[in-house]
């Protein structure tokens, strides 16, 4: 009988589901491009992953080229040169994602104790100014400012710090620290926003309660606003750690030169190279590869680590 | 009231805490502007005297000579065109595409809408790799043309969870009402949706315009072979490159006869890329703001 009553329901079902097709044609009919587009233009790429198994050649295509099995893996990985740009990617990405989520968390935090609404509107407007550069402009200002007659140099003879200009770009040592500051002078206000809006959403009555107990400005910042931006914190390191390998391109191709290439060049100024120029796609697929299988196993770890502490996740 | 009863109950260190933020946010604020205010008085001074040095803020030999020079150049105003081109199509191309596909997900009793929702959340994480799509757009026959700065990105998933989330908070009774008076999906999206997305539209727009507007890479690793599809961004980075290489014989350009230096020159092509975004970002803000907080943390 229960048998009979589940047949039922399903022709229910799909009489129901039938009903339902009909009535929202026009959203199935747009999700049949919408897969399409993101077959072609997503999904596509990801086949072209095949070539770095292969010693493709264009005229034969991926179907008739040769299979070279883990072969250009190894190429790469013998290669210190290969190696040095794993290095210099993580280095330069790890070294901006913790000094601008630092700063952009100071300056919330900041820009939050300062009194006036009109003062920090001004402050906050200005701190956007440079997220909306290009890194064209953004490195061109660099270059004026760091030049042997710039403001930098300028300053640093003024006050004799130095015993004459320094030529920034063409020591290795600079070159990190010039990437993350750059980095944090154009996000800082931009990557505030998120900061502030959670400090925002902080329960007023908690400051009050902690100022009864006697609490002064920092203590609040100590007790009150770090732990209610936790999470938040939290989730942002989390969905940036995953683009660490990510956040290496536009500024090392522009602001790199001969003289610090062995610390300025990318994974993707690597692929570039010798995939698009010297047209060893095989070679240039494979360094790619590499660089997105570690990108999803360290947002599926992150993500891990947050479950485990109890906080928020991505999925 | 309440800020009265505050200021006397200040102790020392709140004190020392408060002028230690006055600096940090004057120094902040020197620090933001102060490139950009230079480029400006580098732009509108005489190019040989500007590579005297010593200009900050203000032209010390005022002259529009830089700009009539970069005016001037054809290859320019191609350029600029192509720039505003891109950005217009591309943003409006984007923009409808996202919105639709953010109104199929968020209706709540579509029998596809997680499916689908979830195909596109993966593309966030996945990537083929530059040469896969080089490739890919090559086939397409995509390189070469205008069409490869608009069509490849135009559908993008963060843009997408970015009105999505807008969308889910609207109540489910405007749309239920709306189908009892027997208005279809079509004109649900049209008329009832769409003016009420009014704020974070806006702010996508913004997104995809400052990304259309601030392109180069595609340009050079795309378009190279044609100049007639240049890019303002592009354009200044070749002027960026020329003036890098030539900074070393400042010297002897000091000798020459012309006021017109790649330095000044420069300045002014800075300035008139960076013009449009300037203008048109802080009126934007409330829109950014409140877009960027309810799409980019919870997704």
């Amino acid at each position: 009988m229960s048998r009979q009553k589940n047949e039922q329901l399903s022709e229910i079902k799909k009489v129901e589901f039938s009903k339902q097709l009909k009535k929202q044609w026009v959203l199935v009919a747009w999700s049949v491009f919408f897969v399409i587009y993101g077959l072609v233009f997503y999904y596509a790429p990801l086949v072209g992953w095949l070539m770095g198994f292969q010693d493709y050649k264009p005229k034969d295509g991926i179907l008739h080229s040769k299979w070279v099995g883990l072969s250009t893996f190894k190429n790469l990985f013998s290669n210190p040169d290969y190696l040095g740009v794993i290095r210099n990617t993580l280095a330069m990405g790890v070294i901006n994602l913790i000094a601008t989520t630092i700063m952009a968390i100071l300056f919330a935090i900041l820009l939050n104790e300062i009194v006036g609404q009109k003062k920090k509107k001004v402050i906050q407007t200005i701190s956007y100014l440079p997220h909306f550069l290009s890194w064209i402009i953004v490195t061109g200002i660099l270059h004026d400012a760091l030049s042997g007659s710039g403001i930098v140099n300028e300053l640093l003879l003024k006050f004799h710090l130095v015993p004459q200009a320094v030529n920034f770009f063409a020591h290795e040592v600079y070159f990190w620290p010039i990437v993350a500051f750059a980095n944090v002078w154009k996000e800082t206000g931009w990557n505030a926003i998120i900061y502030l809006a959670a400090i925002t959403a902080i329960d007023p009555s908690l400051y009050e309660a902690a100022a009864i107990d006697g609490a002064g400005r920092l203590d609040k910042i100590r007790y009150v606003t770090i732990p209610g931006i936790k999470s938040t914190i939290i989730i942002l390191l989390i969905m940036n750690v995953g683009n660490v390998l990510n956040a290496g391109f536009e500024i090392q191709y522009l602001l790199g030169n001969g003289l610090v290439q062995r610390v300025s060049r990318t994974i993707d100024i690597y692929v570039l190279d010798w995939g698009i120029s010297q047209m060893n796609y095989s070679l240039g697929t494979a360094a790619g590869i590499f660089k997105s299988a570690v990108s999803i196993i360290l947002i599926l770890i992150c993500n891990e680590i947050a479950k485990r502490h109890g906080e928020e996740r991505l999925f | 009231m309440s800020n009265l009863t505050f200021k006397r109950k200040l102790s020392g260190a709140d004190i020392a805490f408060y002028t230690f933020n006055t600096i940090f946010m004057a120094v902040f604020v020197i620090v933001t502007l102060y490139p950009v205010l230079n480029t400006l008085a580098i732009s509108f001074n005489d190019g040989l005297d500007a590579l005297k040095g010593g200009i900050y803020l203000w032209p010390r030999k005022f002259s529009v000579k830089s700009y009539i020079t970069v005016l001037q150049r054809d290859k320019l105003m191609v350029a600029a065109f192509i720039s505003v081109a891109r950005t217009l199509v591309g943003t409006l191309l984007s923009l409808i595409t996202c919105a639709i596909l953010a109104f199929i997900v968020s209706r709540k009793n579509f029998l596809f809408a997680r499916p689908l929702s979830l195909f596109w959340v993966i593309t966030m994480y996945v990537n083929g790799g530059m040469i896969p799509i080089f490739l890919l757009y090559k086939g397409l026959h995509l390189t070469n043309s205008f069409w490869v700065y608009v069509i490849p990105g135009m559908v993008s998933a963060f843009n997408m969870l970015v009105i999505r989330t807008y969308m889910n908070g609207i109540p489910d009774s405007f749309e239920e009402s709306a189908q009892l008076d027997g208005a279809g999906y079509t004109t649900i999206f049209l008329r009832i949706i769409s003016p009420l997305c009014k704020p974070v539209y806006a702010t996508v727009a913004l997104f995809v315009a400052v990304y259309q507007w601030n392109s180069w890479f595609d340009v050079y690793l795309y378009n190279r072979m044609k100049p007639n599809l240049t890019t303002l961004q592009y354009e200044l980075m070749k002027l960026l490159a020329s003036v890098t290489s030539q900074s070393t014989s400042a010297q002897s350009m000091k000798n020459s006869t012309s006021s017109i230096t790649p330095v000044s020159v420069r300045a002014a092509a800075t300035i008139i890329t960076m013009l449009p975004i300037i203008c048109i970002y802080p009126f934007l803000q409330q829109y950014f703001v409140s877009g960027l907080t309810l799409g980019g943390v919870k997704e």
